[in-house]
């Protein structure tokens, strides 16, 4: 009976050691509610078969990510360890002394080299070209092109294409002949529409839209390391893409004024638009015919360059970031060791992730996947990003504002437009301690 | 069975004081509103005159009224301003005459009465967000209900600058009319009938009635409706926020939502909301002077 009582209270001990040091190797990741959030947890759970440590993916919807992620910050939270955050947050979440500084983790592991150079840049650096670094570049995205191929291979529609513009009707190989191409599509008599892009004045929809014309048409958003505006983003490059990008705007649905990425892929799964402007990682929804009945039909294709020949696509997705309140850093450090391994990195492409490994990208296995996972690993060596700086959501909301009045409310002109809004933007900037010019 | 309570026992003749009843009942309830509502209040208005923003661990510096100052200045929030205003006017004057209206039908025998009362309580029964996406696809210009009804093309209720903020205030007023016609109903079925005997002994004509004898006694209550329903239209947030991203129906809520959600500007936020806090006890007060007139007479 001693014995047996013996046993029973050495048991109950290595159940209460294991359980205690069990609630100490777990780690919580927050993210956006959508798809790649779980891939992530399917990830994850292989970290735990391999070390134990059971990680969580903890997601908030989107509409609330960023405040639900700063509300955290704030009140400098342990709830959370890492956070997969947006590239925009970076200086806010920087400066804000939110984020644990990873440029050692990022020269130890030659990120630099093995991501790709733009999501380093735009996922983890801060300031621009500091050589700082804040995160691990997780979900590469960007802006990319959907396009309904039946409609493109139809004989008929070819030949009245040629006989209209001159050239053959195909992937369209700059912005000028994807505009044609929406022109050419856009017969509203038939429920049929040029165009679906993004036109939404919240969030950051519109601008991203808008991004796309301006940097491929040789113009940008300004000088993130000068902070100079005048003459960059009111250059004649960037009023021309503006324009062009309105253009565009008129060869969508009606009442096109309030669409983002659930909107264009609805108006493509109704059969209502040739092509359809959308995050990469919104394209898995348009091969599922359960979502998509168009699903069989599609292509895809990178940001085509402008006119000009300059070829850049709008950035989006996030990199993971340790959090200064974490009281598990040093498990996420190694997790980040994980994470960054080659082997973990194809496991995450595999799983639907899209991953910044450069290696990754460039293999034929990769660019063969999917459909678009080839448009995915051009668009990833071309992107350009918003502003990051802490005043970022401030000049947003400016950007939206213009933005939208010009181009859903036809309000003024682009050149008016893109002058106002450079005048803001240098207002803000110097008004937040930059010397903006 | 049932037990009694002995009068004399210790129970019985120890009740509780007013002391008591006030320590136990208001006591807590005070303390509730001091945490939840006095100290953030107070709290915010600390902030309303600092840089402090709640995405930042920077040092926060005291900036006097700069905060009210630049948000007074801002082109943006006054566009907000008078697109609210604008809005308050037709979402509440639409609520009166469709409550009111139907209220005045109501107020007189039909059969099936209480169910088609009921039937018509059930939009303020649902929750706004519901409802805001429920109006977004009758509103839906490829595929809504209601251009198809009216037979008037594609028109583009939500993103067309000019009818955004007038089909966000039908809406409005579909939804919240029937808590208009619940307390007119109320107001009209506490009018003497002796009343109506007398007009119609004097030949008094309907309308002669209705201006001199219902309406002067149901003013009061109409009032309540309409100073509810202000204070409701002036912070209106979520029914506009899910159904259209128009600038120019931007309401004043969702331009102080952004600014301290989106741009993290805690301090001008702060100052934003005590502006608009300050407006609504204005024209609350305005209210309540007509209301203790209308029920003086």
């Amino acid at each position: 009976m001693r014995t047996a009582t013996k046993s029973l209270v050495a048991g109950l001990g290595l159940l209460l050691a294991s359980s205690t040091n069990v609630l100490a190797q777990e780690l919580t990741i927050l993210w956006a509610e959508w798809d790649p959030a779980n891939y992530l947890q399917e990830l994850v759970n292989d970290y735990q078969k391999e070390t134990g440590v059971a990680v969580k993916v903890e997601t908030v919807p989107w509409p609330d990510f960023q405040t639900k992620a700063f509300t955290e910050f704030n009140s400098q939270g342990s709830a959370y360890d890492l956070v997969v955050g947006d590239s925009q947050w970076l200086g806010a979440a920087s400066t804000g002394g939110h984020y644990v500084e990873l440029t050692d983790f990022v020269k130890s592991h030659n990120l630099t080299e093995t991501m790709a150079p733009a999501t380093m840049q735009y996922y983890s650096e801060y300031p621009g070209s500091s050589g700082h670094y804040w995160s691990v570049p997780l979900e590469g995205d960007a802006v990319g092109w959907a396009y309904r191929k039946d409609w493109f291979e139809d004989p008929k529609e070819m030949e009245a294409f040629k006989a209209k513009y001159g050239y053959d009707l195909a992937v369209p190989k700059t912005l000028k002949e994807l505009v044609d191409i929406a022109e050419f599509f856009n017969r509203p008599t038939e429920n049929r529409y040029g165009a679906a892009i993004y036109s939404q004045s919240s969030g950051d929809a519109l601008t991203m839209g808008v991004e796309n014309f301006i940097f491929a048409y040789g113009g940008s958003l300004g000088d993130y390391a000068t902070y100079k505006v005048s003459g960059l983003l009111n250059s004649k490059e960037s009023v021309q893409g503006l324009e062009d990008y309105k253009k565009l705007f008129s060869f969508g649905p009606p009442g096109w004024g309030n669409a983002f990425f659930a909107e264009v892929n609805t108006a493509i799964a109704q059969g209502q638009v040739a092509m359809g402007m959308n995050f990469f990682a919104f394209f898995p929804s348009l091969l599922n015919e359960a979502t998509n009945p168009q699903a069989k039909n599609m292509g895809f294709f990178a940001n085509p360059p402008g006119p000009g020949g300059a070829d850049f696509a709008a950035l989006g997705g996030q990199g993971i970031s340790l959090i200064s309140y974490s009281k598990n850093q040093e498990e996420a450090m190694k997790f980040l060791d994980w994470l960054v391994k080659d082997s973990t990195q194809k496991r995450w492409a595999e799983l639907g992730g899209y991953t910044a490994a450069a290696a990754i990208l460039k293999s034929d296995e990769f660019q063969k996947a999917t459909p678009y996972n080839k448009a995915f690993y051009e668009t990833m060596f071309k992107v350009r990003d918003f502003w990051a700086l802490p005043e970022y959501a401030a000049l947003l909301d400016q950007a939206q504002q213009g933005f939208y009045d010009y181009v859903v409310n036809g309000n003024g002109t682009a050149q008016e437009t893109l002058d106002k809004l450079a005048a803001t933007w240098v207002d803000t900037l110097k008004n937040a301690g930059y010397q903006a010019e | 069975m049932m037990t009694t309570l002995n009068p004399k026992s210790r129970a019985a003749t120890r009740g509780w004081s007013d002391i008591t009843i006030r320590n136990v009942f208001v006591i807590p309830t005070v303390a509730f509103l001091i945490i939840f509502n006095v100290f953030p209040l107070l709290y915010s208005l600390g902030f309303s005159f600092t840089d402090f923003r709640a995405s930042s661990k920077a040092p926060i510096h005291f900036v006097g009224l700069k905060n009210y100052v630049d948000v007074l200045a801002d082109p943006v929030i006054w566009r907000s301003f008078a697109t609210t205003l604008w809005y308050v006017i037709v979402s509440v004057a639409g609520q009166f005459v469709v409550g009111f209206g139907l209220a005045l039908l109501l107020n007189r025998p039909i059969p099936g009465k209480g169910l088609l009362t009921t039937l018509l309580m059930l939009p303020m029964m649902l929750s706004p967000v519901v409802v805001g996406l429920f109006w977004k696809l009758i509103y839906d210009p490829s595929w809504g209900i209601l251009n198809y009804a009216l037979g008037i093309g594609k028109v583009a209720w939500l993103t067309d600058a000019k009818l955004a903020l007038y089909a966000v205030a039908i809406t409005d007023i579909w939804m919240w009319s029937p808590f208009v016609m619940l307390l007119s109903l109320a107001g009209l079925s506490a009018v003497p009938k002796h009343l109506y005997e007398a007009a119609s002994i004097d030949r008094a004509s309907k309308f002669y009635t209705f201006f001199r004898v219902t309406l002067p006694l149901v003013a009061p209550i109409l009032l309540i409706a309409v100073i509810f329903r202000t204070m409701e239209a002036f912070k209106t947030f979520d029914i506009a926020f899910v159904m259209t991203g128009q600038p120019q129906a931007e309401l004043i809520s969702s331009r102080l939502y952004k600014m301290a959600f989106a741009q993290w500007q805690t301090g001008p936020a702060s100052a934003l909301a005590y502006i608009i806090l300050i407006m609504v006890l204005c024209i609350t007060n305005i209210y309540v002077k007509y209301l203790n007139k209308a029920k003086e007479r």
